[in-house]
């Protein structure tokens, strides 16, 4: 491959970054136009006078600070279940001969392709019956069972290529059964771990049509719920901008999960679905 | 001593192909260390779609427990015999087609760009994820905040004066679609990606050495060679398309004939909460999943050995 090539490649590179990240520089600069006066006949891109009150609205909006508190607290509790759970399973699908292992690894594909959309209603029911309706515990359970699938193969395709042996040679070098796990499994097990943790948590963060079947008030409702709902400062103010800076709240976080951890991102989703 | 004795004395066989303790032990721990997973997943998933196919034979309306009866498939007839049902159909079936081919094309080249670019490649990686882990209600304002007449900048820069998008229902697919492909577009390249990095390199030069021009190699080699990934990547795509919810509800809220069939299973059950048609929807709308899950696997022979990673 030429020089020549190469910086054609580049070029399609940097068209392929402006394409993912154009759309959010529209977001931030629509998040600081003033809101009383940013709609016009001829609106423009950049905001012709850059203000924060958007921030201060969404920040003083217990709406939107519950949401978030709803969100942060549901995501991270059905990770780590999901994580867990997930776990114990990906071991003995990468390491154990057991009957029912292909209906385990069948029933997650399923689940993976199931419409949840087909369980909103007999889950709002049932919720209702079991009174979890409108609760935290009922959006994590639903959460930690269609995150499970995801989880599942993204740690067995990395568990599996654990060199599982250096366990034992540890132990004939005289390590103890805990600290050859300790000090040999748990650093190479860990990346993946860790890897399907950060899948998971996009996966019940970004979540929009459980979160509006499931909750009804500002109990259990997560971000993107709650964004469906957001009306703005007054009823006489657009919520537009509002809606921009609270989207660019919940965006952070997303971004700096990106930034920190791409290689590890980009491994994660290539071996959990396509194996070579 | 006979050479019959030992086998006549040897302790009977652990019944079938000779189960070993150590066998046993390794199934029964497979499977206990299967056994949450496995629970949880019937729980939530299969226990609510039975209950649901019993509800569909009911007249039921929350709003009116007492007038609960049996009326068999009678819920079935209504739904399919309703035009909104097939008008539903139509639109997630044009958006689903729209957003899954464009994100084909659109994938294969940004997996190809991912692959060749040396200079940069981290950044572009880095970049691509940023739409992949967006909340899709975010990206779903994004864009219709960009196309709104009041707010966007869409009609100023292309000149399109005070043109509705979102009055007329082709110009709303449209948008929907763009918000989808924008969202969604980074996943199916990052798979088709795997896929690209696995064609041999060898086969490349040899068919260089033969003579042939670009474009044949992408036919002849990289594509052929690709085939599992990329029959993969088409399945999760289009049975993920297929429950599009999030972006019709932002944009339109259905309105001008956008709504999808995950938003019709939504609206009779949760917002009407007429829970016997309700069930029957979401019934018809888990046969749909299975019927294009079964033309992909049966008739496209989609290989998901891979997938599911039972080798």
């Amino acid at each position: 491959m030429g020089r020549q090539a190469s910086r054609w490649w580049t070029v399609w590179g940097v068209i392929i970054l402006l394409w993912a990240l154009f759309p959010l520089l529209w977001m931030v600069s629509l998040s600081f136009k003033d809101p009383n006066t940013f709609r016009s006949e001829s609106p423009t891109f950049f905001p012709k006078k850059w203000v924060w009150t958007n921030y201060d609205t969404v920040f003083s909006d217990s709406l939107f600070t519950s949401a978030l508190r709803n969100s942060i607290g549901i995501a991270v509790i059905a990770t780590a279940l999901a994580v867990v759970v997930a776990m114990f399973a990906a071991y003995a699908i990468a390491r154990l001969d057991f009957p029912g292992k292909k209906v385990l690894l069948s029933m997650a594909l399923g689940i993976a392709m199931f419409p949840q959309a087909a369980l909103v209603g007999p889950l709002f029911n049932m919720w209702r019956n079991l009174g979890i309706y409108d609760t935290w515990i009922g959006l994590i359970i639903p959460y930690l069972t269609f995150a499970l699938p995801l989880s599942i193969w993204t740690m067995s395709a990395f568990f599996r290529q654990i060199p599982w042996e250096m366990e034992q040679a540890a132990q004939v070098d005289g390590a103890t059964a805990w600290q050859a796990f300790r000090k040999v499994i748990v650093p190479l097990a860990a990346p993946g771990v860790f890897t399907t943790a950060i899948l998971t948590f996009f996966f019940c963060w970004n979540e929009f049509l459980l979160a509006i079947s499931l909750t009804s008030t500002d109990r259990a409702r997560t971000v993107p719920a709650a964004l469906s709902f957001f009306t703005g400062a007054s009823q006489f103010q657009s919520p537009i901008t509002a809606i921009m800076a609270a989207s660019v709240v919940v965006t952070i976080p997303v971004v700096i999960l990106v930034l920190a951890f791409q290689r590890r991102i980009v491994a994660g989703l290539t071996a959990g679905a396509v194996k070579g | 001593m006979t050479l019959t004795k030992p086998r006549v004395e040897a302790p009977a066989p652990p019944p079938p192909a000779g189960i070993s303790d150590r066998t046993r032990h390794e199934r029964r721990l497979g499977l206990s260390l299967a056994a949450p997973s496995f629970v949880v997943m019937v729980l939530v998933t299969a226990y609510p779609l039975i209950y649901a196919v019993v509800l569909s034979l009911y007249n039921y309306r929350l709003t009116d427990p007492a007038g609960k009866e049996y009326v068999g498939l009678q819920n079935y007839a209504t739904v399919l015999t309703d035009p909104l049902w097939w008008t539903d159909f139509t639109t997630t079936a044009i958006i689903t087609l729209a957003s899954v081919a464009v994100e084909l094309v659109l994938g294969f080249a940004f997996a190809m760009v991912m692959y060749k670019v040396t200079f940069g490649r981290g950044v572009v990686r880095t970049g691509i994820l940023i739409p992949y882990g967006i909340i899709t209600v975010v990206s779903a304002y994004i864009w219709r905040y960009a196309f709104q007449l009041d707010s966007g900048f869409i009609n100023q820069w292309f000149g399109l004066g005070d043109y509705n998008w979102f009055g007329h229902r082709w110009s709303s697919l449209f948008v929907i679609t763009m918000s989808e492909i924008w969202k969604t577009t980074p996943f199916i390249s990052l798979l088709l990606l795997a896929g690209l990095v696995q064609v041999p390199g060898e086969l490349q030069e040899a068919a260089m050495v033969d003579g042939a021009t670009a474009w044949q190699r992408l036919k002849r080699v990289t594509l052929p060679n690709m085939k599992a990934a990329i029959m993969v990547a088409l399945l999760f795509r289009t049975l993920d398309a297929w429950r599009i919810f999030d972006n019709p509800f932002i944009m339109t809220a259905g309105a001008n004939k956008t709504e999808t069939l995950s938003f019709l299973a939504y609206r009779q059950n949760v917002t009407l909460v007429n829970l016997g048609s309700g069930s029957a929807i979401s019934v018809l709308l888990f046969f749909t999943v299975v019927l294009i899950a079964f033309i992909f696997i049966k008739g496209f022979k989609t290989d998901l050995s891979q997938v599911r990673g039972d080798r």
